[in-house]
């Protein structure tokens, strides 16, 4: 009997295991755990694991809070759009708003030290797509996420929008500088 | 009610006639769909494609929005439908449950896809297949998936209905076969994700017509992606019962274990679903231990099962030849299959890409702390057209060259083209899924028209010299799968209009049904104590790749900036 | 056959059974990921 036709053992789940499959099955079962290990063990060993601390907010809070930090911070203005580049404390709160079609405001921050972004949307949802670090995540209006990142090169960075945002979607783009 | 069936001469399989009208409806507004996506697609290939940039930015987000629905959705699920009809009603040789409502079934899929179609196209709605909230597109957007939706959902009871009268009538002896199981299989992730859609599109419905204010970006991530995850993963069941049935149609081969092939998908029925946190692993708000136990499938229990398909289908090939007599060395088996047949061809690279590209990178990707590496970058769009055109497209393709003289009883033509049109789709869609792929991991947005940001006003990013190749190398891709996916279309449009009508009573020649091997002939097959050494072999083999590039994503990832 | 009367074993009568099939791959998923998803987005405090 063939996979298009009913078992020919009524019983079949009585019928023995080819030893292949067993040895397979088998293998295949111990990888599945040692993947199951790795995402905790990660979260113990390792240096890269997304937060999720997370708060219900509104853009206007956001904003404003956006621009307190801002206004203490600011240390000059650069580029194009002469937007302002703040440069928190080693350790201090960072605030980066998403909106259409940019990020704002510009940051500093030295090579070495932890910083806790808070990121959020002021309208739809983007991405915040840190290159070339690449490192990439979903910024969501309404929710605040705080996500501690620790530079580990010089350079300048750029934050660019990753999630789909209506026509000026390829125009959204920021900047991170790490000094030393 | 005896006229209403009739015994195909190939295949000796009892058609009920009704279901048979309701299989080559569907079947063909399936290619339909496969076309007019396809064409999408070309499009979208050339825009990414920097020395070319064929489209305006707002006619790539039109069209990547249309690709993404005409393949994604609408190709895949009147296929499905037409193999949920055809693994239910024919392999049990049972009248299929109230045909008429199947027409109405049909004709809500047939309006919702043209009316999402030319909403698209009018521009109000290019919010991409995801349509995530509070973006918005015109109430038709979403009235026409729900209309389409509701219409697979009809489809997907008509089924179940047919399994009951098929026992009840008693048409088949003890428990239905391997293949009507991964139907069934199929059929209950659909209705998973036919509620999930409707939970969530029917309140964004009417939240686009005003009567709700708002609608919560997180919980419309979460229950979208029930929805539009578990869609994918209708399509993993289904053409993986199509695979089996391959195996079949081509060798006569039977089941390595019903056992264990059924507990295999018995594990997708419980957890494939729950992987639409793949999608979620970046967001904000949730628990890792709810990503962690979610994102691994229950601790990979459904990766386990793919790895074990991915074992007894080619194995259940290989014991069949060894049966045969091709049972020398590790691989004549392998070597003595028919490789300028269409149907064998396909289905082997849909199994070997599926596996090898489409299954680690999937595991790789939904790693929880590996997936910030990749979230929303081209690597995304690489996966899953390993999964889901490699994977699903080429396997209902190939199966299509067997249900053209079977059910619509015409001979296919251009049998010549129709031998390298697999590899001709295959190896393009193997290129699209390696570029983007590569694309990817170098930081590339999917879903972005420039990255060359000339309209910023200054401010540019320069991802690396390497990018713009893989981009072109993709172009040069995406035109080697339209090629091969125009073939499809074209062979097969061309056998149902011109191919040599067959007679009530005519067996073709060659045979497209496979005489089995006795079992006696199992007796004593196989080589160093295996029955299936060169499967085992290439197990292995594909063991190692999904090791090492799984440990080599750690190492990527342990090399970026802290995060905490 | 001598096996023709053995009621088959539980594990196959629930694979042979379709519909404690649809309830448990309707309801594994609706519990572990949409119910627990939700409960986790409802419990996101308010920012300070």
């Amino acid at each position: 009997m063939s996979t298009l036709s009913p078992p020919k053992e009524r019983l079949w789940w009585k019928e023995p295991i080819d030893r292949s499959e067993l040895i397979w099955v088998s293998i295949v079962f111990v990888w599945g755990l040692v993947m199951s290990f790795m995402m905790p063990y990660w979260h113990v060993t390792g240096n890269q694991n997304l937060s999720n601390e997370t708060y219900k907010t509104t853009p206007e809070s956001f904003m404003a809070r956006t621009q307190a930090n801002v206004d203490q911070y600011t240390i000059r203005h650069e580029g194009p759009r002469d937007y302002p580049v703040v440069k928190p404390p080693p350790g201090g709160d960072v605030y980066m708003v998403s909106r259409l079609w940019d990020f704002w405001p510009i940051i500093e921050l030295q090579k070495g030290e932890s910083y806790r972004f808070h990121l959020s949307s002021m309208d739809w949802q983007h991405g915040f797509s840190l290159q070339p670090a690449n490192i990439n995540i979903q910024v969501v209006p309404k929710y605040e996420h705080v996500v501690t990142f620790t530079p580990n090169a010089i350079g300048e960075y750029s934050v660019i929008c990753n999630e789909y945002c209506g026509i000026g979607h390829h125009m959204m783009i920021g900047k991170i500088h790490v000094v030393e | 009610m005896a006229e209403q069936f009739r015994t195909c001469p190939d295949t000796g399989l009892k058609i009920h006639l009704p279901a048979q009208a309701l299989m080559k409806a569907n079947a063909v507004a399936a290619v339909v769909f496969l076309l007019i996506g396809g064409i999408y697609g070309l499009m979208v290939g050339l825009t990414r494609w920097p020395a070319v940039h064929l489209l305006p930015a707002d006619w790539f987000y039109l069209t990547l929005t249309a690709h993404g629905l005409n393949v994604l959705i609408f190709w895949m699920i009147f296929f499905e439908i037409a193999l949920l009809y055809f693994v239910s009603s024919v392999l049990l040789g049972c009248r299929l449950a109230t045909p008429k409502i199947g027409w109405v079934a049909f004709g809500l899929m047939v309006v919702g896809a043209l009316l999402n179609n030319y909403i698209v196209l009018t521009g109000t709605s290019s919010v991409m297949m995801t349509s995530y909230v509070p973006m918005e597109a015109h109430p038709l957007f979403y009235l026409s998936l729900i209309l389409f939706a509701v219409g697979a959902l009809i489809g997907c009871f008509i089924f179940f209905g047919t399994l009951v009268i098929a026992k009840a009538e008693k048409t088949y002896e003890g428990s239905v076969s391997l293949v009507t199981f991964g139907g069934i299989t199929a059929a209950i992730i659909a209705v998973f994700t036919i509620v999930s859609g409707a939970i969530i599109l029917i309140p964004t419905l009417l939240w686009s017509l005003g009567f709700i204010a708002d609608i919560d970006s997180l919980a419309y991530r979460l229950i979208w992606w029930g929805f539009g995850h578990s869609s994918q993963q209708i399509n993993v069941s289904a053409h993986i019962a199509v695979w089996y049935a391959i195996a079949a149609i081509v060798f006569g081969a039977k089941p390595m274990s019903e056992k264990v092939s059924r507990m295999a998908f018995l594990m997708y029925i419980l957890f494939l679903q729950i992987a639409s946190v793949h999608h979620l692993l970046a967001d904000p708000g949730m628990s890792s231990e709810f990503k962690m136990f979610n994102t691994s499938y229950a601790m990979y229990l459904a990766v386990m099962a793919s790895m074990v398909h991915g074992l007894t289908v080619p194995g259940s090939i290989e014991a069949a030849q060894r049966a045969k007599g091709f049972n020398s060395g590790l691989f004549e088996w392998l070597r003595r299959t028919p490789w300028g047949n269409p149907t064998f061809s396909g289905m082997f690279i849909s199994l070997v890409g599926f596996g090898f590209l489409g299954g680690i990178s999937g595991v790789v990707m939904g790693a929880e702390q590996i997936n910030v590496l990749m979230h929303n970058t081209l690597y995304v769009p690489g996966h899953f057209h390993a999964t889901v055109v490699i994977g699903s497209t080429l396997a209902f393709m190939a199966l299509t060259y067997w249900l053209v003289p079977v059910l619509f009883r015409r001979e296919i033509v251009m049998k010549g083209l129709a031998s390298w049109q697999p590899y001709l789709f295959g190896f393009g869609m193997t290129g699209v899924a390696l570029f983007l792929m590569g694309a990817g991991t170098l930081g590339v947005p999917r879903r972005h028209w420039d990255i060359t940001f000339s309209m910023t006003g200054g401010i540019v990013h320069e991802f690396p010299a390497a990018a713009n190749t893989l981009l072109a190398l993709n172009g040069l891709s995406v035109l080697l799968a339209v090629i091969g996916g125009a073939a499809f279309c074209v062979i097969i449009v061309a056998s149902l209009l011109f191919g040599r009508k067959l007679g009530d009573e005519e067996k073709l020649d060659p045979p497209i049904m496979a005489s089995q091997p006795a079992d006696a002939d199992y007796v004593g097959i196989g080589k160093f104590g295996s029955t299936v050494p060169g499967t085992l072999v290439l197990a292995l083999v594909f063991f190692v790749s999904f090791a090492l590039y799984y440990f080599i994503n750690w190492k990527y990832l342990a090399e970026t900036w802290g995060i905490s | 056959m001598a096996d023709d009367d053995e009621t088959p074993p539980l594990m196959q009568r629930i694979l042979d059974n379709p519909f404690i099939l649809l309830f448990l791959g309707v309801a594994v998923p609706a519990v572990l990921y949409l119910i627990w998803g939700i409960m986790e987005i409802i419990s996101i405090p308010v920012a300070g």
